[in-house]
């Protein structure tokens, strides 16, 4: 087992630069999503830690040593491919026991590592199936199988479940995460989905355009996102443009909007607040002054959406569409039209700087 | 599911009988009548058409096996077409496998062309530039020795290396189409995956991209291995008098004894045998793929 550490690494085709400098330390046995959007780099940046492929300028280690001259097959990673990658010639325990077997493992031992793996992922009968009579989890799950009986030090997955259906995703995701607990491995997770990466892992680093826009654990990018980027890709955000106040922004229509304390912004500037459609609080009238929520807007309610637990409403105001979702308690909903007022505290407003 | 395929087969069968009427019609006309005349033919004493009386004989089935000679050639032929499959293996494979798997774009169509380009040139002159190339005194022989400091001979014009040389020119682009077809549907990320796995290259290659190209090897093999043992062109151009093979026997029953009849016969022993081998070479073929 071993982390990984990325420095400074560059890669381009041609003109496009598909990593742009881009620095991470994967920790030991820890479980890191890489998020961005399709063509931000994430695949490229995973094939020059896998060694398909060679940074520009950069650094990569693996377990404290340096692999820039370290082919694919000596350094020890597992990875899981989007579409699988099963060999179609091979019957599942054999494309399990291929890892083994080119490195001359006796066939007693691979026998016994191979059911192992295979009892590990819940295939442990299905062994001597093709991987076309397989369905598309029971594939993910040879695929898994087949990268982790080699006991790599890293496991690389490239949007290993974006094949699957939202059901059997939310299962093998559970799965995947109880395994790699099981087995403590590096763990570096290429996925596009938001959700996927907040439940599973202990890092997030968002990627844009071949740049690492904010890395953190998944609550600090969700509370404190750096850039209206990351708020927005992250999770859902209500932003607002403004010119600062020092620890806020004011609006075009001369609104003022407060940021947490310690938010500090040289004033005059441009800047942004971006704030979670479920910290603000959503009323008919405005009431005693609330110091604790000292942001106020008016607005009209233009639609909601209830999806059960929660609804969502959708509030005009000042030609923005504000986001607000609020939790079923079974109080009295509010019609479309109704004019509303919306509160937040200064503590739930993040101020981001332009650019 | 099997049945299912039944039914939807047999109702396209009969809504592609209108297509597949002018293809078969030609094929009986060209083919099958020919054919069996010449089954008919490899059983008479004489060909019917040369005004001298007839009768039906095994004799030319039996010529073949009275006289050691015919076994002779036709396992030189048999050899013969084993060497040139191999050597299109040897030289077909790993062009198709760089044509697939390295090469990109532009420079992927040109060395395509290359490679096709002496299947679009007349064979008789694809032969005679190789007589002249392989020659005593040809262009091999000249810059050979243009460049190398001592004197060397070189005139293969005549002997079998000539032949294979001129067999193989002539058939391996078979072996890189079909290796290319079969190659380039291969994901390049069974590579990656294999490679990940801690196979090297060559291992990758061993287990992976030969056992799952094994039908395109196949098919150019059959597609080499079949005419090549019945070739008579090669072996007689450049072969000279160490070209005598199975096949130009056949050929000089034809247009040099007149002898229809054993050519005849000779062909369709040939032709049995030839689908012999194909038969027992099936199932470990298809085993390996
Ligand atoms: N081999 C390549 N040749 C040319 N461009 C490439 C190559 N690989 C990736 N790219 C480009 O680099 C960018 C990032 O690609 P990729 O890492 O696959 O994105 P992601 O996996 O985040 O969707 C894309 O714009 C893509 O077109
Ligand atoms: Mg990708």
């Amino acid at each position: 087992m071993a982390g990984v550490q990325v420095s400074n690494v560059s890669r381009s085709f041609g003109a496009h630069k598909a990593l742009d400098d881009v620095s991470i330390d994967f920790a030991d046995g820890g479980f890191y999503a890489l998020l961005g959007p399709s063509g931000s780099g994430k695949t490229t940046l995973l094939r020059q830690i896998a060694g398909f492929d060679f940074p520009d300028s950069g650094r990569i280690s693996i377990g404290g040593e340096s692999v820039e001259r370290v082919p694919v097959e000596k350094r020890r990673i597992g990875m899981v491919f989007q579409n699988y990658a099963l060999f179609p010639n091979m019957s599942v325990a054999d494309n399990v026991a291929f890892g083994l077997s080119v490195r001359g493992e006796a066939k007693a031992v691979i026998a016994t590592e191979v059911q192992r793996a295979l009892d590990l992922v819940q295939l442990g009968k299905l062994g001597g199936r093709r991987p076309h009579q397989l369905s598309g989890g029971q594939r993910q799950r040879v695929a898994l199988a087949r990268a982790i009986v080699t006991k790599p030090r890293v496991l690389l997955l490239d949007e290993p479940l974006g094949a699957l259906d939202k059901a059997l995703r939310v299962d093998m995701q559970i799965e995947l995460k109880r395994i790699q607990r099981e087995i403590g491995i590096t763990t570096i997770f290429v996925t596009h989905d938001q959700e996927e990466a907040l439940t599973m892992s202990d890092r997030i680093g968002i990627l844009r355009d071949g740049r690492l826009v904010q890395e953190g654990p998944p609550e600090e990018i969700y509370d404190r996102p750096k850039s209206e980027f990351a708020a927005t890709f992250l999770g859902d955000a209500n932003i607002f443009r403004g010119d600062t106040t020092g620890n806020g922004i004011r609006l075009p229509d001369g609104t003022a909007i407060a940021a947490g304390a310690g938010a500090k912004l040289a004033a005059g500037a441009k800047a942004s607040c971006a704030v979670r459609p479920e910290r603000i609080r959503i009323a008919t009238d405005a009431g005693a002054p609330d110091t604790a929520n000292a942001n106020m807007l008016k607005g009209q309610v233009s639609k909601r959406i209830f999806a059960g637990n929660n609804s969502t409403y959708f509030v005009e105001r000042a030609g923005q569409t504000l986001k607000v979702i609020v939790q079923n308690t079974g109080a009295d909903r509010l019609a479309e039209g109704q004019d509303v007022v919306l509160r937040w505290s200064p503590e739930s407003t993040v101020l981001i700087a332009a650019g | 599911m099997a049945a299912q395929g039944a039914i939807a087969s047999r109702g396209g069968l009969r809504s592609a009988l209108p297509l597949l009427a002018p293809a078969y019609l030609w094929l009986t006309v060209a083919i099958f009548l020919p054919l069996s005349a010449m089954v008919f033919f490899s059983f008479m004493t004489e060909l019917p058409l040369s005004g001298k009386p007839w009768a039906f004989t095994l004799g030319n089935y039996a010529a073949f096996f009275s006289q050691g000679l015919y076994l002779t050639l036709l396992l030189a032929s048999l050899r013969l077409g084993l060497e040139v499959t191999l050597w299109c293996i040897l030289i077909g494979y790993p062009a198709a496998y760089v044509l697939a798997k390295v090469l990109k774009g532009r420079s992927r169509e040109a060395i395509f062309l290359l490679v096709i380009l002496p299947f679009w040139s007349n064979g008789l002159v694809r032969i005679f530039s190789w007589a002249m190339v392989l020659r005593e005194g040809g262009i091999l022989d000249t810059a050979l020795n243009a460049v190398l400091p001592f004197k060397i001979n070189i005139d293969l014009m005549y002997s079998y290396p000539a032949v294979i040389i001129g067999l193989v020119h002539s058939y391996v682009p078979y072996m890189v189409l079909t290796c290319y077809l079969t190659l380039q549907a291969i994901d390049d990320s069974l590579i990656e995956a294999g490679r990940s796995l801690g196979a090297s290259r060559l291992q990758v290659l061993k287990r992976v991209i030969i056992p799952l190209s094994m039908p395109g090897l196949v098919a150019g093999a059959a597609l080499i291995f079949v005419p090549v043992v019945g070739s008579f062109m090669e072996p007689r151009i450049l072969g000279g008098r160490t070209g005598t093979f199975y096949g130009t026997v056949i050929e000089d029953q034809f247009v040099a004894v007149f002898n229809w009849p054993l050519g005849a016969a000779l062909s369709f022993i040939l032709l049995a045998v030839v689908l012999v081998i194909l038969a027992l070479a099936a199932p470990v073929l298809r085993r390996a793929a």
